[in-house]
């Protein structure tokens, strides 16, 4: 077990590494997003023509390929699959939905907050609330059934993909598109951007960081190591914020966000639902694919084809700005609702744990 | 004895199945298997927090964590 101080300097390096990219050029309050960073990749390989949005980010390739790395090292690595593969894809559609309604994953949330975003500690209250929904249907009997081991080839595909991907990326970036102006057009130089995510990856496996996990196991087991991480993240935040003079606390005029509250409340709620339904926020479903679950590669591909669905057919928020207050079109609050009415289906009616015997 | 199987199933539920396990056997030793690492780090975590002695066992590519008074 590890010791709080590890927990401690963990949230306080992972904060550096947000603090680095940020510098190097990703946009304001997004600098790891999980959620914008799909959709970003999902754009550069055409899967969505929203031209503000398309670039292939490193820091994902680095995630997956630092945590396949470090669990192959640690002999952690285990290519499992068969524990509901289609709701988790779902899930990880429905996670994609609600984050970019919100605009940002939870790990955008923290760094959001950390900036002073008065919207992302609105958002807060509904990813608690759907956190706890997601608890109580796992109290009531809720699972998606286990995972088998597989080929240990099966594991490394999505890792393996990705970085095959990225090598195509660095030497024939002409088969991509990216953007020339808005955030997609921000971004940290490749290689930093790729080192930060491997860093990333290798510290996230090691602590198993997982949003989701910092109001989960507060609540359900009364552990608190990764509330404590998250904690300790934000507060670095707020304090190189200060520093650096870019800590605005306000609802207007934070960079890509919107003040609807309900629908930052309502989409933040959604991945929190299907955040613990899934296992893990979208962070940690990288790391868990990394790591060879098969599951959590297809909940990725579900985020990835979310990712382009919401800009393909104008589900993802606009952010305000000075001639528009921004915040989800008609299709986005339809799209929402639609999805998180499915995902409490799913959560009280998909049961069947019967593990414990005498 | 009393004894969990939770090989193969996601976060948090082999923590949870042995918060159950625990709550509704306070006197008995509990054996839970899982297949993850980080399922049995986590299992062994809780049980620690409640105060219980854990030991574990890797058995082939799964782990058995018995948990005592």
């Amino acid at each position: 077990m590890k010791s709080r101080g590890v927990y401690v300097l963990s949230g306080i390096v992972l904060a550096l590494i947000c603090i680095v990219l940020i510098f190097a050029g990703n946009p304001g309050n997004m600098a790891f997003c999980i959620a914008c960073f799909i959709r970003d990749s999902a754009g550069a390989l055409k899967l969505h023509s929203a031209q503000v949005v398309q670039y292939f980010r490193p820091e994902i390739v680095g995630l997956l390929l630092g945590t396949f790395i470090i669990a192959v090292v640690k002999k952690e690595y285990r290519s499992t699959a068969g524990s509901s593969p289609m709701i988790r894809f779902f899930l990880g559609f429905t996670m994609m939905v609600g984050a970019l309604v919100f605009l940002g994953c939870p790990l955008r949330m923290l760094i959001r907050m950390g900036a002073g975003d008065l919207n992302a500690w609105v958002g807060f209250i509904g990813f608690v609330l759907g956190v706890l929904t997601g608890v109580y249907a796992l109290r009531k009997g809720f699972s998606l059934g286990r995972s088998y081991e597989t080929s240990k080839i099966s594991g490394a595909i999505l890792p393996v993909m990705w970085g095959i991907i990225f090598v195509v990326f660095l030497f024939v970036p002409s088969l991509f598109v990216f953007s020339e102006k808005g955030p997609g057009s921000m971004h940290a130089p490749v290689f930093i951007a790729l080192l930060c995510g491997v860093a990333f990856g290798i510290i996230a496996q090691r602590i198993r960081l997982c949003t989701i996990g910092m109001i989960r196991d507060a609540v359900l087991t009364k552990t608190y190591d990764l509330s404590i991480i998250a904690a300790v993240f934000v507060i670095s935040l707020i304090i190189f914020n200060a520093i650096n003079g870019s800590l605005k606390i306000s609802f207007s005029g934070q960079p890509i966000a919107h003040s609807m509250h309900l629908w930052n409340i309502l989409g933040l709620y959604t991945v929190g639902l299907a955040g613990v339904l899934a296992g893990g926020c979208p962070l940690r479903q990288i790391i868990l694919a990394g790591q060879g679950s098969q599951d959590a590669a297809v909940t990725f591909i579900g985020m990835l084809v979310g990712a382009a669905v919401c800009h393909n057919f104008s589900l993802a928020s606009a952010a305000a700005s000075a001639e528009s207050l921004g915040g989800p079109s008609i299709n986005g609050k339809v799209g929402l609702i639609c999805c998180l009415a499915i995902t409490l289906i799913i959560a009280f009616s998909v049961k069947g744990r019967k593990t414990v015997r005498k | 004895m009393f004894e969990v199987d939770a090989r193969g199933l996601s976060c948090p539920e082999p923590v949870l199945l042995t918060q159950m396990a625990m709550k509704e056997n306070d006197d008995d030793i509990i054996k839970v298997y899982v297949s993850e690492p980080y399922c049995y780090k986590n299992v062994e975590k809780y049980a620690k927090s409640q105060g219980r002695k854990v030991e574990v066992k890797e058995i082939g590519s799964e782990f058995e964590v018995i948990i005592t008074k």
